[in-house]
């Protein structure tokens, strides 16, 4: 075909080459931004209906701005033109009455009271923390945030490492630095254990070589899996048991932010993990397994959080045998851990569901173990796809953690709630003070979540697919 | 093909690469494999046609256990093929697969693609890996491609990656399920000229394919199933040229003749 020639010569031919132009003011930089995002929905006039519809984007684009300029002056005419910094004189409320109510400010005013604020605030981030002590949260706090920097942050070597020591050695360190460890354990105790755990893991080694006859070769692996796992949790409780000589700190004196903190990060970090478990265990093959696993999940979906708190501080302890006691916080722990995790199980098996037939073929024609087809192929793959639902629970999880104040633990709400109480800075604008500053706070780690979540989306998405 | 001819004439265990005694598999009520007997020797490269809902896809799975079937022996490699771990991972070790739809893992570059079972099934060191790796990337002709994603590559190229991948398992037979019936006209040559080097090499190879020129190319022998049965299996000149089945001949006119 191609050969065959052609009476006709073509009517448009170009014969030299075609310049290259610059865009037109619409097309690039702010101008383009500007007309794509904003103008040109509302630039068209060519028909009646069009107009109409551009006129009322015009109206409603201007009704927008000045609602939003309103409501964003007033918030930060509240917190910052005209609040109050500064207490010089150490008056406390009277640094934020108006001169009818005793003070100097000018009738009418209305702003937020800092100094109320700064004064709280050891008891809003810590809570009744003694302050002598207080170096030990800073240090766990910081040591947190470099390591999660660490881990984040894609330019620096031996992440992978450091996320290893960030769940396992920091959990450990930051136990022993905010209660001050040395729990009530007997050394020989732990020490049996201990050996216990050696025992096992050389009986697994004696199945390895096949020296255990042919029944028990078979559970060497899962021997040496219990001897590692009992040597492991020795270890940890020998650490903890240990004198480092340091005041202990009851968790009934931890409070404000620091409580957030914990019981957020405790259930963030254990629902995603206990959550994948959940979630396999639903879609297992195994009755047993998927009818538990649905149990348990529908079970804690199916009640409040403020129950599942409300029971586990109050109810428990009536059914636990006299003199058995445990930390009121580790309980509300508990609750937190296993609420989320149920949720997280839902999330993970949303995720699990999009994962074509043809991947879990795929993996196991090349003859990857069950185990190694979830971890290298389906949940890579599933849990990219519902990274928003993740951080959405996180999300949700971390505000939740302010129900602890039920069962009377301090979170930062909690804790600021208390010090809203106090008559020494009694004005009209200390409470709101106050929840302005714990909801910025709350906002910042929310937000912060969000953001990191939505990078996470876009980076993935870059490198893979489509 | 000429020295593959030896092949029938002694019968030797040791080359029997795939038993099937009576076998027979059920989908709930559905009958879709009934008594399926089928003897694959080594180097043999068998195609397998019929029309759709026939079974040809079902038979292949089975010999991996993709797909459980309910009554009957199936021994590959001398291996018998029951509900032991054990032996479903060896011989799934041994036993490539090439699926219609690819199967490749999406979030992987080519190369982890093919690097991934040899690491993590053989235990290969990862340098090891990448080596065979961009052997095999090399004969299907896409080593260019090999840090590439599967998203970013062309249906006949993905397909070749999948081929490449299932021999990076070093396997000693291949199963191919369609490999052909999702791409477009052009892409399909490539992945069947792959397919024929692999053949001239001398990889046993089951074939459920529809490319009959391919079938007349390089198959010992062509087997046409048809509502879960083997009703012919011949060598490709006579089951193309005499076909005596009925139901072969409607099949392959309907096939050939347009």
């Amino acid at each position: 075909m191609a050969k065959t020639p052609t009476a006709k010569t073509p009517e448009f031919v170009r014969t030299e080459e075609a310049p290259l132009l610059p865009p037109p003011a619409t097309e690039a930089g702010i101008t383009g931004w500007l007309w794509h995002n904003i103008f040109e929905s509302m630039a068209d006039f060519h028909s009646p209906l069009a107009a109409v519809r551009s006129l009322f984007m015009i109206l409603f684009s201007l009704i927008l701005v000045y609602v939003f300029g309103t409501q964003i002056y007033g918030l930060l005419d509240f917190a910052i033109f005209s609040a109050v910094f500064s207490d010089p004189d150490g008056v406390k409320r009277q640094a934020c009455w108006t001169v009818q109510q005793g003070g100097s400010l000018p009738d009418g005013w209305h702003a937020a009271c800092w100094p109320f604020v700064v004064a709280k605030q050891k008891f809003a981030l810590f809570g009744p923390f003694p302050s002598e002590e207080l170096w030990r949260v800073y240090l766990a706090l910081f040591a947190g945030a470099a390591g999660l920097a660490w881990v984040m942050i894609e330019r620096l070597p031996f992440r992978r490492q450091a996320g290893l020591l960030m769940l396992t050695v920091y959990p450990l360190a930051t136990f022993i630095l905010l209660t001050g460890g040395n729990i009530e354990v007997a050394m020989t105790q732990i020490a049996i254990w201990f050996v216990f755990g050696l025992a096992l893991i050389s009986i697994g080694r004696l199945g390895n070589a096949g020296r255990l006859g042919t029944v028990l070769n078979e559970f060497a692996g899962s021997f040496a899996g219990a001897g590692w796992l009992v040597v492991a949790f020795s270890t940890v409780a020998a650490i903890a048991a240990f004198d480092f000589n340091l005041e202990p700190v009851d968790t009934g004196d931890w409070g404000g932010l620091l409580i957030t903190l914990v019981v957020a990060v405790t259930g963030i970090v254990a629902s995603l993990p206990l959550g994948i478990i959940l979630a396999l265990g639903r879609r297992s093959d195994m009755p047993v397994i998927s009818v538990l696993c649905t149990i348990f999940i529908e079970f804690w979906r199916g009640v409040p959080l403020i129950t599942v708190l409300f029971m586990a501080s109050v109810m428990l302890p009536l059914f636990l045998p006299a003199g058995v006691n445990f930390d009121n916080l580790l309980r509300a722990l508990i609750g937190v851990m296993l609420f989320s995790a149920a949720y997280m199980a839902e999330v993970v098996r949303g995720g699990l569901q999009a994962i074509d037939k043809g991947q879990y073929e795929g993996a196991d024609a090349v003859g990857l173990s069950y185990w190694q087809k979830m971890r290298l192929i389906i949940l890579p793959q599933a849990l990219t796809h519902v990274i928003p639902g993740i951080v959405n629970t996180f999300i949700g999880l971390f505000k939740d953690t302010t129900l602890v104040s039920i069962v009377g633990i301090f979170d930062l709400l909690g804790a600021g709630q208390s010090a809203i109480a106090d008559a020494a800075w009694s004005t009209p604008v200390q409470a709101i003070t106050m929840y302005l500053y714990v909801g910025i706070i709350f906002f910042v780690f929310c937000f912060g979540m969000s953001r990191y979540s939505i990078y996470m989306e876009n980076k993935l998405s870059k490198s893979r697919r489509h | 093909m000429a020295q593959t001819t030896t092949k029938h004439a002694q019968i030797d265990a040791d080359d029997i690469m795939i038993s099937m005694k009576g076998v027979n598999k059920w989908f709930g009520s559905f009958h879709v494999l009934r008594d399926i007997n089928l003897t694959v020797y080594k180097g043999e490269r068998i195609v397998i046609c019929g029309p759709s809902g026939s079974g040809k896809s079902t038979l292949i799975r089975c010999l991996n256990r993709l797909e459980e079937h309910q009554a009957g022996d199936i021994t590959v490699q001398g291996i018998t093929l029951n509900n032991d771990l054990k032996n479903i991972d060896e011989i799934r070790r041994e036993v490539g697969m090439v699926f219609q739809h690819f199967n490749l893992f999406p979030h992987l570059s080519i190369l982890e693609n093919c690097t991934l079972a040899p690491i993590w099934v053989r235990r290969m060191p990862k340098a090891r890996a990448e080596e065979i790796a961009m052997h095999y990337l090399e004969r299907v002709k896409i080593p260019e491609q090999a840090l590439k994603y599967p998203g970013q590559l062309s249906g006949g190229q993905q397909q070749r990656v999948a081929i490449a991948r299932a021999l990076c398992m070093e396997p000693k037979l291949m199963l191919f399920d369609e490999p052909t019936s999702a791409l477009d006209p052009e892409m399909i040559k490539e992945v069947l000229d792959t397919m024929v080097g692999l053949a001239e090499d001398g990889m046993s190879m089951i074939c459920v394919t529809h490319e009959m020129g391919f079938a007349r190319k390089v198959a010992n022998r062509v087997i046409f199933m048809d509502e879960g049965q083997i009703i012919e299996q011949k060598d490709p000149e006579s089951f193309f040229n005499n076909p005596e089945n009925d139901r072969t001949k409607l099949f392959l006119s309907q096939i050939l003749d347009h």
